[in-house]
Order: structure tokens, then sequence, then C-alpha cells
């Protein structure tokens, strides 16, 4: 088995998948995005507030929170995973919840990966801001909103990084997502376990395959959050 | 602008993967509508060697279409699947490690727990095979050959099924495998044939998952047929005496499934058409004892 027909195999089979708009895969990519999409918006809508109050208030314990924020962002996600699918067995403390091998179950233990990582991000963010742009705002009169919208946007590249960090940290794993969600084939298989799956079942041209989608999926959002972010700025 | 390109470009893209997923909105099944049963949420637990022959792909379709449940299918190693049951976390289960089902059994965990079907093991190796193995009668003297040969070995060392009886064999031939030659990958059945297959050595596998797997792994049958080299599978309900979340209708109903015979003609044909043998052989109603006569 040459390696390399593997991979030009694998490019095909992806050619064909798309072109015919294979509903198997169309589903699994649906999916891939629903999940990871949610878990990145509901971390940024967590992650941007928590990571902005971190950075401009002082108060006790400061920096042990920002500490944990930031262990949180090296979190393994098959830690991540199995903790949180012990929370949610049967009989364990959530279990009445019932969401054990469903997409939520994914998108909560999603949400874990991505949260510490998005307010980390913001944090370093907000502290670059140049500490006299701060004071300047409000001595030109802008009211507590005012400083907040601005501040975000001048922090705006490493929001945005936070942004694509976030997302290309959940739309990668794996291990979170197969223990809790059991990539149950129509029900909570997204790319990444699917490729784990045939890679396991030794049909690695349809795992290539999948990855390829996997990869232009990603590629596409991310180089899309990342115009937004670059948009006007050109190295000094 | 550059911005608005990239804008519209991902929103097209975006919007387009929106319509298909729209689209792909399964259509209800028209044949006759099956019965909705009150709790229509099975949790199968079963072994990846299982899913990788295929075999319950199709047949759960088939019990989904007479009964009208909806089965949770989780693959593990047979330790895990066992284990998941041990805790009430499954409803049914689907085990191939009697030696690890006994204890389950005995203390009331499990219950119906009935014979389905049985395939066997077989030792492949590189087709040289440098431990000279081929043509040996028993499992206890293929594995000496290759202990004393210190050959390649690649063992699972994953509590399943498969691993559960490579350690038997090696209990029985008195043999504490040791060494480089030992190597545990610690995954499953497909991927330690791969290990198995680079490495050139030799492994236990399950027939089935052997058969499947044929056409990318390149190794060769080198031992089969000895009596001990039965992998005999199960299906058992998890107590709901014991454990009052599971669904014990659903789990009822999957074992009855099972073991009807029409599922049971199925089973024995199941592989026929693409391998030229059948992957099992159906077993319900018989006593452990009768297997393989």
């Amino acid at each position: 088995m040459l390696v390399l027909s593997v991979i030009g195999e694998g490019l095909i089979q992806a050619g064909k998948l798309l072109i015919t708009g294979d509903p198997e895969m169309l589903e699994i990519t649906w999916r891939t995005l629903q999940v990871s999409g949610t878990a990145t918006l509901i971390s940024v809508i967590l992650g941007v507030p928590l990571g902005v109050v971190l950075a401009l208030r002082k108060f006790i314990g400061r920096w042990l929170l920002i500490s944990i924020i930031n262990f949180g962002m090296g979190l393994p996600p098959v830690v991540v995973g199995l903790v949180t699918w012990i929370f949610l067995t049967r009989y364990g403390p959530l279990g009445s919840l019932g969401l054990l091998y469903t997409p939520t179950a994914m998108i909560i233990a999603q949400v874990i990966i991505a949260f510490p990582i998005v307010a980390g991000f913001t944090v370093a963010a907000i502290q670059a801001i140049n500490p006299k742009m701060y004071f300047q705002i409000l001595a030109l009169g802008a009211n507590r909103w005012q400083l907040l919208w601005l501040m975000l946007r001048e922090a705006r590249l490493g929001l945005l990084a936070a942004v694509i960090a976030g997302f290309g940290g959940v739309i990668s794993e794996v291990g979170a997502s197969i223990m809790v969600g059991g990539n149950i084939k129509g029900l909570t298989r997204v790319l990444t376990t699917a490729i784990s799956l045939d890679v396991s079942k030794g049909e690695f041209e349809l795992a290539t395959a999948l990855s390829v989608i996997l990869l232009l999926l990603t590629f596409v959002i991310t180089a899309v959050l990342t115009g937004y972010q670059q948009h006007r700025r050109q190295p000094q | 602008m550059k911005t608005k390109k990239f804008w519209v470009i991902g929103l097209i893209l975006v919007f387009l993967l929106l319509l298909a997923g729209c689209a792909k909105q399964p259509a209800a099944p028209q044949q006759q509508a099956p019965p909705t049963p009150k709790n229509p949420d099975l949790i199968l637990s079963s072994t990846t060697s299982t899913r990788d022959t295929g075999l319950l792909d199709v047949l759960i379709p088939q019990f989904e279409a007479k009964t009208g449940y909806k089965v949770k299918p989780i693959y593990n190693g047979s330790g895990a699947a066992i284990a998941l049951g041990e805790k009430g976390e499954a409803d049914v289960l689907l085990t191939h490690a009697p030696s690890s089902e006994k204890p389950d059994v005995d203390n009331g965990n499990f219950i119906n727990y009935q014979l389905v079907m049985h395939n066997d093991f077989i030792i492949v190796g590189p087709p040289d095979d440098p431990a000279q193995i081929k043509g040996i009668k028993t499992d206890t003297d293929a594995f000496k050959k290759i202990a004393a040969a210190k050959s390649v070995f690649i063992s699972r060392g994953d509590k399943s099924g498969t691993n559960t009886k490579e350690l038997a064999i090696w209990k029985k031939a008195g043999i504490t495998p040791k060494g480089s030659w030992y190597q545990e990958s610690g995954t499953g059945m497909g991927q330690t044939l791969q290990v198995a297959l680079e490495k050139k050595g030799y492994t236990l596998t399950d027939r089935g998952t052997f058969l499947a797997q044929q056409k990318n792994i390149q190794l060769a049958i080198l031992m089969e047929g000895d009596k001990d080299l039965l992998n005999i599978y199960h299906v058992e309900q998890v107590n709901p005496q014991k454990f009052s979340k599971v669904n014990a209708d659903g789990a009822k109903a999957f074992v009855d499934f099972m073991v009807n015979p029409d599922t049971q003609k199925f089973i024995a044909d199941f592989g026929k058409d693409k391998y030229g043998q059948p992957l099992f052989y159906a077993d319900a109603g018989k006593s452990v004892d009768q297997i393989g006569k």
C-alpha cells in the first residue's frame, strides 16, 4: 500500500463526495458546523465579557482567576470529555437531564474547551491596549458603554484571534466528542469522530477524504474571520 | 474590496451548507408505521470488533423498523462495554467475553443472558511465518513457538474480548509474555492488524474483522480451528431491578430480536456474498457445549 496513493485516492474521493453532494457527508459536515459553531458562539458570549472584566477590573483573586483561565486553555479535550461524561451519565449528578450521547452534550464539552481559550486570549488582547488609551477615551467624555465598545474595537486583532483559536480548538477535537457523543451515526457523528472511526476500521482513503473536507471547511471559516481581522491592516 | 469579497464568499458557502443541511432532513419512514414504544431510546453497549464486522449496521435498522425503538449503539473494547452494563449506563449488551460476563450473570447485574452466535479467533502473521507455526494444532503450542522464537507479537492490551482470549492462551501455555517482541497496541482490532502488518508481527484476531480488512492487511492466516479459539457472542439485558433507569422493555425486545429465527438466519448468511464465507455461525437456543459441532 503506497502511502501517497492513499492521499491521492483520498483527494479523489473527497472530490466525488463534494460533487455528488453525498448525503451522509453533508449531514456529518452540517452537524460539525452546528456543534462547533454553537459552542464557539456560546464561548464568545461568555468568554469575551469575562476576559474584559478580568483585564480591566482589579479585585482580590484576579491573578488566581486569570491563572485558572490560562490553565484551562491547555485542558486536554479527552479529559474534558471524560469528566463531562461522568457528570452526564444516568447515575451521575446531571444524569436526569438525559443529555448523554446527544449533540447537546458535545456542545457542552466543546464550550468547556473553547471558553477558557476565548477568555484567555481576550484578557491578553485587552491588556495589550496602551493603558493611556483607556484614559484618553474617558477624558474625551465617553460613557462606560462607549469606552467598552472602543476598547473592543481597539483590541480587534486579539479578539478575533480569540474567536479563531476557540473555534479551531473545538472543530479539531475528537476525544470529548466521542466520549459524550458516542459517535452515533445520524445523531452525534461529526467529521473528526467519523475520521477516527474510519481509521480504526482501516478505511484510510475515506478517512483522508473526510479530512480534506474538514480542512477545507476550517480554512474557509478561518479565512473569512481573518479577512475581518486584517481588514485595512497592513504591517507597519 | 478584499474584505467584502471574503465576507461574500464566506456567507455564500455558509448559506449553501445551511441549505444542504435543511434539504437533508430525513423523510419519515413510509413503510407500515412501527409501534412507538413509551420509551423509545435504547442504549446498546457492544464492542468495536462487533461494530467492524458491519453486522449491527444492518441489524439495528431492521430492529428499529420492526419495533420503533431508536437504538444508540456505543462501541468500546469488551472491558468498557461490560463496565457500562455493570453501572446501569446501558440497557442491553452484545458482548463476546464470556469469562468476563460470567461474574455479572452470577451476581444478577445481567439477566436474560442468551447465546446468539459465534465466530472464531485466528492467529495471523507475516506470510513467511518466522516462528513456523503453520500447521500447529493447538493455540497454546502456537503461542509457545512464537515466544520461543521471540517473534514480534502484537497484543491489543485493552481488556477487549480478543485481548482476554489472548491472555488466557498465554496463561494456559504457562508463559508470561514479556520483552521487546511482545507489544501492546492499546487500540481496536482494525488498527492492531495494521500495526502487526507494519511490524511484520503475529496477532490474535477474530476472523470477522480480519475478513473485513483483508484487502488492506496482507497477513496470512497461520493457525485456526482449535476449539479453544471459539469467539462466543451473548446478548444480555441489564437488570432493571438493580438499575431503575434502564429501558427494560426495549432491552427485552432487542434480546428477543437477536434470537428469533429470522434474525438468526440473517446472521448465518451475513458476509457470504462479500467474503465467500459467513462471518458468523448462528447459535441461538443451543447450549455452549454444542457450539462448533
